[in-house]
């Protein structure tokens, strides 16, 4: 499995895409640490990128990847290599090179800045590791699109729209149901519904770390009031490790049978 | 050594290998041929683990492959379309493909071969596809195996390359190797394949050398031979 985990990453850090995406953060950090001199801020207005992009980009590297190598994979599936390495092989080389370009994309201009001689360096850790997450989680569910997926086109469809699912509909869907059921208690079903989404989960464990509750939202505030803040990041941490490892699962219970 | 026994598979409606029964024993060329979609590569795929059969068994080397990964170390394939990871340069995939198998390879004189030389630090994407083929070759030719399985090997060679395949097909065949090709060129069957094994209907429709075939059809002409089996199926 190290292996293929190796010669992906290399592929996918010689891939101009993996440089265009370094530099898109680079640059990014660069501005925003200037424009607003301020690393706190910075790190709210790039939360609020990050957990929609870097589900985005996990999502379209992910099928993209597994719809272009689809022959390279036939060659390794005729290799002595159990069929379960290969893949997680590859998941794991596009998942670490994602984040690769995540974390020293923003890393380096605010390490340059001076993060570590300011107090926000732990709130910038937890969006790299957020973010890392979000990669992971990401990379998992469209690779799990694409191997039930026979057609390249829809996969690629399927993919987007359950990043737009995620991202944007599922927020609207949960606001509309909670205006219409107003009158019900709805703090267990808020809950529920967030763990549900992993991109509400991130920011809402950002949230609780930043601490700042205008911005925590109904859900954000119910989640702190349900479980308190420490013990809610540990809760939205973990429920985000169930986000990986299920897909992950799913991806190794779906090979067993795939025909290739 | 290979034997497949009563093997069905189906894709959604379409029947494509029907309670399908072939043994193929150890030394020898063996091309298997039929009309388009009547199986060869879906058996071929069987056999290397990669479609997983409705029902029936394989056995290779008396030991059935279902499920199993680690006697593919006996065995090369070589895929029928040759696409790499594009930022990779042959020579590191020449040692990636080598890195993944335990066995010693030989692709020195392969290379040499192929006149490849001048090619090792090129990434894939930018060769030709006669040029990827030649590296799909190599990658399939550089270990020493008892089975060499060559999905449409002629595909994108210019006629000196054929010529080195050919010799390199030979040679191996004289070692004591089986030799499991399929091919939609009959000239290609004609000059290099001992036995032939006709697919058709998901069953094995005729299994005999290429002699014994024009016999049968009474056709001095392997290509019209060929044609007039598949003629049976158009009618």
């Amino acid at each position: 499995m190290l292996k293929i985990l190796k010669y992906s990453f290399y592929d996918l850090m010689r891939s101009r895409w993996s440089y265009v995406y370094f530099l898109f953060y680079l640059l990014l950090g660069f501005v925003l640490l200037f424009l607003n001199n301020d690393v706190d801020k910075a790190v709210i207005t790039l939360m609020n990128i990050i957990i929609v992009l870097t589900p985005l980009i996990g999502t379209i590297f992910g099928v993209m990847y597994y719809y272009n190598s689809k022959e390279f994979t036939e060659l390794l599936l005729a290799q002595p290599i159990n069929r379960s390495k290969i893949f997680m092989g590859q998941y794991l080389g596009i998942s670490i090179s994602l984040t690769l370009s995540l974390v020293l994309g923003l890393g380096i201009p605010f390490v340059l800045y001076g993060l570590f001689k300011s107090a926000a360096i732990f709130n910038f850790s937890l969006l790299l590791v957020v973010g890392a997450f979000l990669n992971f989680i990401f990379v998992a569910l469209s690779y799990n699109i694409a191997l039930s997926t026979e057609n390249k086109i829809k996969g690629f469809g399927y993919a987007i729209l359950m990043w737009l699912f995620l991202a944007v509909i599922y927020d609207g869907i949960f606001l509309i149901s909670l205006v219409v059921f107003n009158s019900y208690p709805l703090d267990k079903f808020s809950l529920a519904a967030t763990m549900f989404n992993p991109i509400d989960l991130s920011r809402i464990l950002i949230l609780l770390k930043l601490d700042i509750s205008a911005l925590l939202g109904y859900t954000g505030a119910v989640f702190r009031k349900f479980f308190g803040t420490n013990f809610g990041m540990l809760i939205s941490m973990g429920v985000l490790v169930l986000w990986v490892v299920l897909p992950v699962f799913r991806m190794n219970l779906k090979l067993r049978k795939k025909d290739f | 050594m290979i034997e497949f026994k009563n093997l069905h598979k189906r894709f959604g409606k379409l029947v494509v290998l029907d309670g399908l029964d072939l043994e193929i024993n150890k030394g020898g060329i063996f091309a298997i041929l039929g009309p388009n979609g009547s199986g060869k590569t879906t058996l071929i795929k069987c056999l290397l683990g990669m479609v997983i059969p409705n029902k029936g068994d394989i056995f290779f080397e008396k030991k059935s492959v279902l499920r199993q990964w680690a006697y593919r170390n006996n065995l090369n394939y070589l895929p029928q379309i040759a696409n790499f990871p594009p930022n990779l340069t042959v020579l590191e995939l020449i040692n990636m493909v080598k890195n993944l198998r335990p066995k010693t390879a030989n692709e020195q004189e392969l290379i040499e071969l192929f006149g490849l030389k001048s090619f090792l630090d090129k990434k894939l994407g930018n060769l030709s596809g006669g040029t990827k083929q030649k590296v799909n070759i190599v990658l399939a030719f550089m270990f020493d195996s008892d089975l060499i399985v060559l999905d449409e090997p002629t595909n994108g060679l210019d006629p000196i390359a054929l010529i080195h395949l050919k010799e390199i097909i030979q040679k191996e065949k004289d070692k004591g190797k089986t030799i499991l090709i399929t091919t939609h060129i009959m000239s290609f069957v004609d000059e290099v394949a001992d036995e032939i094994v006709f697919l058709l209907d998901g069953k094995i429709y005729f299994k005999g050398t290429v002699d014994a075939l024009k016999k049968q059809t009474n056709n001095d002409n392997l290509e019209h031979a060929i044609a007039n089996l598949i003629a049976k199926q158009y009618a």
